[in-house]
């Protein structure tokens, strides 16, 4: 019965989003009034049905209903609850619902933080955020139904992929689809204003917060789903430029972009057009993405089910909305007029050439996840891009966005001058140059990789640093209650920036100076790496809820003292009959310990893979210090003052309508 | 000119997903194949003392199909190798990597398709034959040739496409 309901209400959610896609946008073009105030009710109309849905999939997980094909496909009795629940958006289908949830989840915020928006633009946002929902539940009706029965019932379900059976799942594809999802905002503003062929610093300033807090979210998705990589897979590594990693880092790059190219046109009217269609790019990319991981034309550690009829689906989907926006973009783009001129060297030119710089790098990212597809589509073979490509490429490629990402911030609008810049950070440059050069001393050996990390993000630290104390100097009274007072968005711009000088240090010195070593170990032998020595104390079996475990034991001392413990596991789940490898990792600030059990080679003789990672930690602290300021920076107190003063006008047109009635 | 480039760089990207929606990624072409199948002697699961070796399948168009008791898409293919079997087809089994030895007592209680299946404990002979994974099926015709390989489970469709015209042609 309860999947049933499930069916109806995404039967109607879809009748809904129509109704919400439709009306509204020929309301906004005809200046009907009525059909404009369709595009509220409908969006949470739709959000309520979506979310019965989403509610009713769920019940059926965490109720074990095995007469429902998802469920049986992709749970398992003895499954822990909270992965039971997490099911719910393991499988195919049930990501594609979670999608869907999200999106609507999105356009009801859009409906109730919309209110100081002129009517036409908010119908049209609401409605353009409409008929993407219209794509995604079609597609989910006619190809990819979660609540489809099986008869006769298995007894049991398969059980879910071990690899998903992991706390960082519970949060990481929820956070990924918030961002990925979150871009259609960013879309629908574009749209709307395309449509509508207004394209003022205002239609910027609301489109900026929502790009915001959606990279936020993605940020938050990407970091997590390193961390996962990193405790799961047993690999040791925190990045593997898989495709469907991919799929995630080209919206994040794209978003990255636009953030930036919004600052240009809200502040100055600039590069209107650029910033229009990063908007598009950001969605599309989150939607090409979608088509990569669902459609299989890509191979993946994430494979998921595939089936070429979703691929065309979703193909066609991409076609109508990225094809019918850029054709609007192309008929609409000449009339827009380009904002203030700005000299060669100023904030808009910083900007500008961060926005290449960052596309440039996005391109290259792309082309390498895609060209295996361009080679097999030319007929020239089967051949597959791996981190080598990405590493020589994607590195060098931004490092001058680093480099700028020190200038930009102190960089005057419209018209600056270099000799006074020079002046002012010369200092930073040569402090940041010269611990590059001497890191090797300290840290036992040259890597060319660490040291430009490292003096790259040095020489961001100490920019930011002068950004703050210029921007104090002109503050009278009380320093320590000035900083305080800063606008949340020079915090949350700098926060963002710091974070990333942090991020490219970790990353740098954990390649850098990572150590490996892959060992036989029988009870009782010993094993030495960065100074710390383990000693194998053999393996005994353990049963968890759903799997069995060879459970080993790794005394690690350090200078004669005992240290800690680690536990690696290899795990047999009871339904799938799957290994896995689950890695024992010590954690610190300034570097981690990392087990992981290989193959047994006989009775308590095991290959056993030993890691020491300098400051790998940072690059998630830093990825939620990234997360920090872009959420600083989109509660800027002129976005809510903007919010507040269209709320006043409305409240007093509300008093003279009664007036009037009176 | 210009504002139309976003469109143009769609459009074509938009091609290559469409033919790429026909191709499958993970088909890798064996350089095995038009080679002899590497020869092996393996011991027979379930008969002690009998070894079986691809020598003694010469004048005979068979199967080599590639499995393991831990892999879930093998028993996805189980059902289709028994129908298969009951219709003649000659499948000999790899039995890859069984540290656990489950593959007696499997084969036991789920009915075994096999004409025989060879243990191949270690992986040596997976290695030999460039097994990626499991299932892979190799057709091995008359001569001792490997024609054909085929990742992934066996189903009615598949079957059907590659194997069934393959298989006529290579009896003829």
């Amino acid at each position: 019965m309860i999947p049933e309901i499930g069916q109806f209400a995404l039967i109607l959610a879809l009748l809904l989003a129509l109704a919400q896609g439709i009306l509204p946008i020929i309301g906004a073009h005809r200046g009907n009034a009525t059909l404009m105030a369709v595009a509220r009710p409908a969006a949470q109309g739709q959000f309520v049905f979506v979310a019965i849905a989403f509610g009713c999939l769920a019940y059926s997980f965490l109720t074990n209903d095995f007469t429902v094909e998802n469920v049986a496909r992709n749970s398992f009795s003895q499954l822990p609850l909270i992965y039971r629940f997490t099911a719910t958006w393991g499988s195919h289908e049930g990501s594609i619902l979670l999608w869907t949830l999200v999106l609507a989840f999105w356009t009801v915020a859009v409906t109730v933080f919309s209110r100081h928006l002129p009517e036409d633009m908010a119908a049209r946002v609401i409605g353009v955020m409409g008929l993407v929902s219209v794509g995604f539940l079609a597609f989910i009706l006619v190809t990819s139904s979660p609540f489809t029965r099986i008869f006769p019932a298995p007894m049991d379900g398969n059980d879910m992929n071990p690899l998903l059976q992991d706390p960082g799942m519970v949060f990481h594809p929820p956070m990924l689809y918030m961002g990925y999802v979150g871009f259609s905002v960013a879309f629908a503003f574009a749209i709307a204003a395309l449509l509508s062929g207004r394209f003022d610093a205002a239609w910027a300033r609301w489109s900026r917060p929502w790009t915001t807090v959606a990279w936020v979210f993605l940020t938050i998705g990407i970091t997590a789903g390193s961390w996962w990589a990193y405790n799961e897979l047993g690999w040791g590594g925190w990045w593997f430029w898989d495709p469907t990693e991919n799929a995630s880092f080209i919206p994040w790059l794209a978003g990255t972009a636009l953030i930036h190219s919004l600052a240009a046109t809200e502040k100055r009217g600039a590069f209107k057009g650029w910033t229009v269609l990063l908007a598009i790019l950001a969605f599309s990319m989150s939607l090409l993405g979608t088509f990569l991981v669902r459609s299989g034309v890509l191979s993946s550690v994430h494979a998921f089910a595939t089936d070429p009829t979703r691929g065309i689906f979703i193909l066609g989907f991409l076609g109508v909305v990225i094809g019918g926006s850029l054709v609007l973009y192309a008929i609409r783009v000449p009339k827009m007029e380009s904002g203030g001129s700005f000299s060669w060297f100023s904030r808009e030119s910083m900007l500008l050439v961060n926005n290449v710089v960052v596309v440039a790098a996005l391109g290259s990212v792309l082309l390498g996840t895609l060209y295996p597809l361009f080679m097999d589509a030319l007929g020239m073979g089967k051949i597959s891009v791996g981190p080598p490509y990405f590493n020589a490429v994607f590195v060098p490629l931004i490092a001058p966005a680093m480099f700028l990402a020190g200038i930009g911030p102190l960089v005057r609008w419209k018209q600056a001058s270099l000799p006074d810049l020079a002046k002012r950070l010369r200092i930073a440059f040569f402090v940041a140059v010269a611990s590059a050069l001497l890191l090797p001393l300290v840290a036992g050996g040259f890597n060319w990789m660490a040291s430009v990390g490292i003096a790259l993000s040095l020489w961001i630290v100490f920019t930011v640093m002068i950004g703050f104390v210029e921007r104090l100097k002109h503050e009278p009274g009380n320093k320590l209650a000035a900083l305080w007072k800063l606008p949340r968005g020079f915090w949350g711009m700098q926060l963002g920036h710091f974070g990333l000088a942090w991020v490219v240090a970790g990353i740098a010195l954990v390649s850098a100076y990572e150590t490996e070593r892959n060992v036989k170990m029988n009870v009782g032998d010993n094993v030495e790496i960065a100074g710390y020595t383990m000693t194998f104390q053999g393996v005994v079996m353990h049963d968890g809820p759903n799997y069995r475990a060879a459970r080993g034991t790794l005394d690690v001392s350090k200078d004669g003292k005992p240290a800690f413990v680690l536990h690696p596991e290899k795990r047999i789940y009871n339904a799938s009959g799957m290994p896995m490898t689950e890695a024992a990792i010590d954690y610190g600030f300034s570097r981690d310990v990392y087990a992981a059990l290989g193959e047994e080679l006989g009775p308590n003789e095991w290959t056993v893979r030993v890691f020491y990672k300098p400051f790998i930690g940072w690059i998630w602290v830093a990825g939620g210090l990234l997360a920090l300021g872009g959420t600083l920076a989109a509660f800027d107190r002129r976005y809510r003052i903007a919010m507040k003063k269209a709320a006043e006008p409305a409240k007093a047109k509300g008093v003279a309508v009664e007036g009037a009635k009176a | 000119m210009k504002r139309w480039l976003p469109l143009i760089i769609f459009a074509a990207l938009g091609g290559f997903f469409y033919i790429g929606l026909h191709l499958d990624p993970r088909e890798v072409p064996s350089p095995f194949i038009g080679k002899p199948a590497p020869a092996f002697m393996l011991p027979v699961i379930g008969q002690p003392g009998v070894t079986f070796s691809p020598e003694q399948n010469k004048g005979k168009v068979w199967l080599l199909n590639v499995w393991a008791p831990w892999c879930v898409a093998c028993r996805q293919e189980h059902g289709a190798l028994m129908q298969l079997a009951q219709a003649g087809v000659p499948i000999y089994g790899l039995n890859w990597k069984d540290k656990d030895r489950e593959a007696e007592s499997l084969l036991a209680q789920k009915g075994s398709p096999y004409t025989v299946s060879v243990d191949d404990l270690d992986g040596r002979v997976g290695i030999d034959y460039g097994v990626t994974g499991t299932p892979e099926t190799f057709v091995i015709d008359k001569g001792g040739i490997i024609r054909m390989k085929h990742i992934g489970p066996i189903n009615a469709d598949n079957w059907q496409a590659k194997f069934e015209p393959l298989l006529k042609e290579l009896n003829q």
